[in-house]
């Protein structure tokens, strides 16, 4: 099969390329354009007049629920809601159930994704035997059944030796290590930012140096081990601030932050909305600032969904009893166009965020337009709005703090591996 | 209002005459459900009380599954305590229009019949709020009580409202509610008109918020000694029940400038006047 996407505006942040041009796929790759032109007899065209091609989207962060929680969502129906939304690649943390914690769960959860034939799917393997912060998992048989990274998912890990230890031996075969910083104690069982929103309603918060100590924590280990390592979410101005310290020193570092971060602050919970109850907790508008900042520089690598669909009754509860999290993957792309929309960095910059780094993040072969890389493509208006309807979700989730607004970013087609998943 | 207290009780006997009031109290308490009970039935409706432990959400009946059933045997007022903050509000927003909800209490966020009853007992004794600096004394983090209080407070144009705690029990940022926060009781007694002292749950405290009850007195106990600090005719408020001897000394409670009996007596006529409004039902020759 042969395409030709023409008249597009070529985004590939690979190469900092801008430009209207026409991109060939062939046999599932990106086809070299220059020897495309002399020759290319293509079995399909498309035409992309307006619209921003670029590489399909890389989700850092989603929670798929399968398996564990089919009652919430399967894989069947979220990798569905990614190409939907321009998603090809999904990074899942090791926290289902059971956990992904040996090779005979990496192996299912990936011949379960390549099955279904929609985005394609990486598990991350488990840091320690289910996730119990104890015993250290056979991370060479991990590695070999196809993880690129290990993680303990949403698990804290309290004993700071068995971190240093994990480190260690996650570097020893060259795995990235992905944390989640938040110290347990400091969090106890807060649901939103500690500040002004946290004193008005009564509500248990987190203060923001839960997620500062932990992340200390965590760098100075990273330091000591030099092990690879990612921050899967930050929330706070001084989180950026470490980021960017650590990077200055040279440490073998990147880190993330949700779409929502970027966008919503503790304002928004209003009188107790649910559907903005997330951990890490939005925080201040300053806070919100500063990670916009920490995109725009550079500091945060990349941005995730940190997709978590829900049931329904999940959020009808009062605020600290109801779940958190939103099933945000088929918002990534809007989000973060909109933050171009907004001033706060380039097009092509944000794109990067959700396509190059994340990609090199996880040490995979996508998230790219060059010749020879594999073709997840995608290709959407950047100007078009669309209404956000839940109802109308792909997603078995369908909580989303956005239901009713407008955001910028409407995708036209998506492919991976050349082959077209969405029109 | 004050008519309502001053007639007698059988003049609004049937003010919610065919009414049903459903105290749902997913949180002990003897006090304000007492009162309300009392309240609703001296208005001449039906009381019912549900003190129900709520199973997590995730099991068994949710509040609203439980609010569901009640609503459908035609309940019109619900009086809601529970131990989460905005679950009165969640209800409010799923019950029909013509189901009312009085909050009696959500966690640590509010515990508006109280703070109004408090207004209530204040302007009875000393009038203008405009002249007056208050001090909220005690557990501000975990009070449901203190929210109300300031917001009330700054409802009616308070001169000066403060908040005394220890530092472990003053929420973060408390200052932008429009508060000013101490942490020497001494220092923030000096000229208060009124003082609010709060409950302080001591099973809470786990011996971090605060080390010991012994240490708590001493620091922040309210004695005679430290009431004379406040201006000569200060008045003392208490919503109940007090620890005497750990955030009030008992002759100080007992004291001629206590109003702690007022506010039991107003929380009725209160609760009443809240329930009769709620309904749209006035009594005769009241505007």
């Amino acid at each position: 099969m042969k395409i030709k996407i023409c008249n597009g505006r070529v985004i590939d942040p690979t190469s900092g390329e801008d430009q209207i041009r026409d991109i060939y796929i062939a046999d599932g790759v990106i086809a070299d354009p220059q020897k495309a032109q002399q020759a290319f007899s293509e079995d399909r065209e498309i035409d992309a007049t307006g619209q921003v091609v670029c590489p399909g989207l890389i989700d850092l962060q989603a929670r798929l629920r399968e398996p564990g929680e089919e009652h919430k969502a399967t894989l069947q129906s979220e990798l569905a809601a990614a190409i939907s939304a321009g998603v090809t690649s999904v990074c899942v943390p090791p926290d289902t159930n059971p956990t992904i914690d040996t090779p005979a769960m990496v192996h299912m959860v990936r011949q379960r994704g390549r099955r279904i034939q929609k985005a394609r799917v990486y598990p991350l393997g488990a840091l320690t035997v289910g996730l119990n912060g104890e015993r250290l998992t056979d991370m060479a048989a991990l590695k070999e059944a196809g993880c690129t990274a290990v993680s303990n998912g949403d698990r804290i890990i309290d004993n700071t030796l068995v971190i240093r230890r994990a480190m260690q031996y996650a570097s020893t075969f060259n795995l990235t290590v992905f944390l989640t910083p938040l110290d347990h104690w400091l969090k106890g069982n807060g649901c939103v930012h500690e500040g002004e929103v946290s004193t008005r309603l009564g509500l248990p918060a987190v203060p923001e140096a839960a997620e500062v100590v932990a992340l200390a924590r965590d760098l100075a280990l990273i330091e000591t081990t030099g092990v690879r390592a990612h921050i899967t979410q930050i929330s706070c101005a001084r989180s950026v601030e470490k980021i960017r310290e650590a990077k200055q020193r040279g440490l073998n570092v990147t880190a993330a932050v949700s779409a929502h971060h970027l966008h919503l602050s503790e304002q928004d919970i209003g009188d107790f909305d649910t559907r903005y109850h997330v951990m890490p907790p939005l925080r201040s508008l300053a806070d919100r600032d500063a990670l916009r900042d920490g995109v725009a520089s550079g500091v945060i690598d990349a941005i995730c969904s940190d997709h978590q669909p829900h049931g329904l009754d999940a959020k009808l509860a009062p605020f600290s009893e109801s779940a958190s999290g939103i099933a945000g993957i088929e918002t990534l792309l809007p989000l973060t166009v909109k933050l171009a929309h907004e001033g706060a960095i380039s097009l092509t910059d944000a794109i990067a965020r959700v396509t190059t780094h994340p990609a090199r993040i996880l040490g995979i072969d996508v998230g790219t337009l060059t010749p020879g890389a594999p073709a997840d493509v995608c290709v959407f208006d950047p100007t078009a709005e669309r209404l956000i309807d839940v109802s109308q979700f792909v997603s078995q989730g369908k909580n989303h703090p956005f239901d009713g607004k407008t955001l910028p970013g409407v995708i036209a087609h998506t492919f991976v591996a050349g082959i077209e998943v969405v029109n | 209002m004050p008519s309502l207290i001053r007639r007698s009780k059988k003049q609004h006997a049937s003010l919610l005459d065919s009414h049903t009031v459903v105290n749902l109290f997913f949180e002990d308490s003897t006090r304000t459900r007492t009162t309300f009970e009392i309240a609703g039935k001296r208005l001449g409706a039906s009381v019912i009380n549900l003190n129900t432990a709520r199973l997590s959400t995730k099991k068994g009946e949710t509040v609203l599954d439980t609010v569901r059933t009640l609503e459908a045997m035609d309940t019109d007022i619900f009086v809601v305590r529970d131990s989460a903050s905005g679950t009165a509000h969640l209800i409010a927003r799923h019950v029909p229009a013509h189901v009312h909800i009085i909050n009696a209490g959500d966690g640590r966020h509010a515990h508006p019949t109280q703070a109004m009853l408090d207004m209530f007992t204040i302007r009875e004794s000393k009038g203008d709020f405009s002249q007056l600096r208050f001090a909220i004394v005690g557990d501000i983090l975990h009070s449901r009580v203190a929210r109300s209080q300031i917001a009330a407070l700054q409802i009616l144009g308070a001169r000066e409202i403060r908040v005394i705690a220890p530092a472990t029990l003053l929420p973060t940022e408390i200052e932008r509610l429009g508060v000013t926060a101490h942490t020497d009781m001494d220092e923030g007694l000096t000229d208060v008109d009124v003082v609010m002292m709060l409950r302080l749950q001591l099973e809470r405290m786990e011996g971090q918020l605060i080390p010991s009850s012994q240490e708590y007195f001493r620091c922040y106990g309210l004695n005679q000694d430290r009431l004379n600090r406040a201006a000569p005719d200060a008045v003392v408020m208490h919503p109940g029940p007090m620890n005497r001897g750990l955030e009030i000394a008992s002759d100080v409670a007992d004291s001629e400038r206590s109003l702690i009996l007022s506010q039991v007596k107003n929380g009725i006529a209160v609760r009443m006047a809240i329930m009769a409004e709620l309904v749209g039902m006035r009594p005769k020759g009241s505007s």
